[in-house]
């Protein structure tokens, strides 16, 4: 395996909607803003790309990859798409990775799009929806945050987590996106204010939830030694991991937690795992990024973390998943600030899905960079303040996610030298 | 000799047109699948006659509340399996929004069933009780659609 690194990104703002522009253009104008952050990099030194889109239904358009590619001006150079749900954008940030890990390429793009706002939220929600069992359950009453909804009731009854726990993770999220231009939905909240917005499935509300958004990302990864010549500042890619899991929920087995090195089998003498309370994907992803990158305590070993929290509840389980805390301990990991900017491991300190919102394909990719800029220290720069930059940032993990932990996708990246 | 000029004929129809700019109209789509259960289809053809089928691997027992024909654990086929009439409800949630699908039925509830013996669980609803009543542990039994639809919704849940 050769060294990989991440040389530029670029986001464009997520929106609700974006009818002015098509998925083509949104990638486009991700793609210059990238080409701008690296002068010296040209079309001709890319040597290929791999697109991130979750689903034809939305984009109303096959093979949309391949009009992304020619519109880039990329054709006729290698390119194809990779799709995992709302992990696409993690797995294409790896696929990019393996291209130049193996050495076939030495420049390739990941691209990612999503356009969400061309059906209603409702027949958006059944298209999601899709993504489970059509045969025993998606016809119940098929709709993801139905879902969530069910494994964090069984988090609550197996580790006392509350709602209110949840919400400070809403709290949280929204209240970081104060500080970043590119999220959509900056908010200073309270408890009261997430619990008494609209309930969508118990427990969860509104304010638990993010929102379907247009958007497009971009991340540009090279080898060592184009790396060296595109940036003084590039950022290593230390550790990939993914992990998966049953697609129905009912299928989810009682085994026994695969430990990370700063567990023991004690912790959890009593937990049947994964059951539907947490993600055994993120725990298989987490720990082969982890042992990649050498990291055997993540509290202490990695200074920030962008999560996919597509649900408040989600990002508590991931924490457990991730081994920021044992199982069981989310809830209060939260609460006593640890995920906080100022915390031990600032999580989504970009304001992450709830805040930026969800264009599946793009989000994945929005984490690399956000995760970019903040281990080049150009948070400033980029986000025209420095509120978000996590001081002497060093090592970061980034983790995409699919529906009910079918596909996670974790990667570890680092500052270089 | 004489251009005959040629034209396209017109037609009456025309476009939902919600704003100019940018141009966005409305695009109608839609389709009917052919839809196979395959091997699955004994469960939909149980739950018309009143009978829950699960799956037992023939290799290794494990037990499968939501059926598949060959086993998750060790590869094996498994074997069709009666199950339970009754089971106890592992977790649950109310949706108040939801699919377009299924808009016009919110609230409902949905529930994973957990039964004695049986290795994993199987999704459905249950009705008959308040929705806030419904918690974790709470007994429910099944009961069928007189007039089958061979969808999973044949079957569904009341507290026992
Ligand atoms: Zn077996």
């Amino acid at each position: 395996m050769r060294p990989v690194y991440m040389v530029s990104g670029g986001v464009t703002k997520f929106r609700k909607a974006s009818p002015d522009k098509d998925f083509r253009l949104m990638v486009k104008e991700a793609f210059d803003y990238a080409m701008r952050d690296v002068p010296n990099l040209t079309l001709e030194m890319i040597d290929g790309t791999v697109a991130s889109y979750f689903s034809d239904h939305f984009t109303r358009q096959l093979m949309a990859g391949i009009m992304v590619q020619d519109y880039l001006g990329l054709c006729p150079k290698p390119g194809k798409r990779v799709e995992g749900g709302g992990a696409t954008g993690g797995l294409c940030f790896q696929a990019a990775w393996e291209a130049i890990s193996s050495g076939r390429m030495d420049v390739c793009v990941a691209y990612g799009f999503e356009t969400m706002s061309r059906v209603n939220t409702w027949k958006g929600n059944e298209f999601i929806a899709l993504a489970s069992d059509t045969n025993f359950d998606y016809p119940v009453g098929g709709f993801y945050s139905g879902y969530y909804a069910m494994m964090v009731q069984r988090h609550m009854y197996e580790f006392g987590t509350t709602v209110e726990q949840m919400a400070m993770v809403s709290i949280k999220n929204h209240g970081n996106a104060i500080h970043n231009p590119y999220a959509q939905s900056p908010m200073k909240l309270t408890v009261e204010d997430v619990r008494s917005s609209p309930m969508v499935a118990t427990p969860l509300t509104l304010l638990d939830i993010c929102t379907m958004s247009d958007g497009a990302a971009v991340a540009v990864l090279a080898s060592e030694e184009m790396a060296a010549k595109l940036t003084d500042r590039p950022v290593k890619i230390v550790g990939v991991g993914t992990g998966t899991d049953a697609m129905r929920m009912s299928d989810r087995p009682h085994g026994k937690v695969p430990l990370l090195p700063h567990e023991s089998p004690d912790d959890y003498r009593n937990l049947k795992y994964p059951g539907i309370h947490s993600f055994r994907g993120g725990r298989m992803a987490s720990k082969l990024a982890y042992e990649m990158a050498g990291i055997t305590n993540p509290l202490e070993e990695l200074d920030f973390v962008e999560l996919h929290d597509a649900y408040t509840s989600s990002e508590i389980q991931t924490y457990e998943d991730m081994g920021l805390c044992k199982y069981g301990e989310g809830g209060r990991f939260v609460e006593e600030g640890h995920a906080s900017l100022e915390g031990k491991v600032p999580v989504n300190p970009s304001g992450g899905l709830l805040a930026c919102g969800h264009p599946v394909g793009a989000t994945g990719l929005m984490q690399a960079v956000f995760a970019f800029w903040q281990l080049q220290g150009t948070i400033q720069k980029h986000l025209g303040n420095d509120r978000l930059q996590v001081k002497n940032a060093r090592r970061g993990a980034i983790h995409s996610h699919a529906g009910t932990g079918t596909y996670i996708a974790v990667s570890i990246l680092e500052r270089g030298s | 000799m004489a251009e005959e000029k040629v034209k396209l004929p017109e037609t009456e129809e025309g476009t939902t047109v919600y704003n100019l700019d940018p141009i966005i109209i409305k695009y109608h789509y839609e389709m009917n699948y052919i839809h196979s259960y395959a091997q699955d289809s004994p469960f939909f053809a149980g739950l018309s006659k009143g009978k829950l089928m699960g799956s037992k691997c023939t290799a290794c027992g494990y037990k499968y509340a939501t059926p598949r024909s060959h086993c998750m654990e060790c590869g094996a086929k498994t074997e069709w399996m009666e199950l339970p009439l009754e089971g106890k409800v592992h977790t649950f949630t109310t949706c108040y929004f939801g699919s377009e699908e299924f808009l016009d039925q919110t609230p409902f509830t949905l529930i994973l069933v957990e039964f004695e013996g049986v290795n994993t669980l199987f999704l459905s609803r249950v009705i008959g009780i308040e929705h806030g009543k419904v918690h974790i542990g709470m007994p429910v039994k099944a009961e069928f659609l007189r007039l089958s639809k061979f969808k999973p919704t044949d079957v569904y849940f009341v507290p026992a």
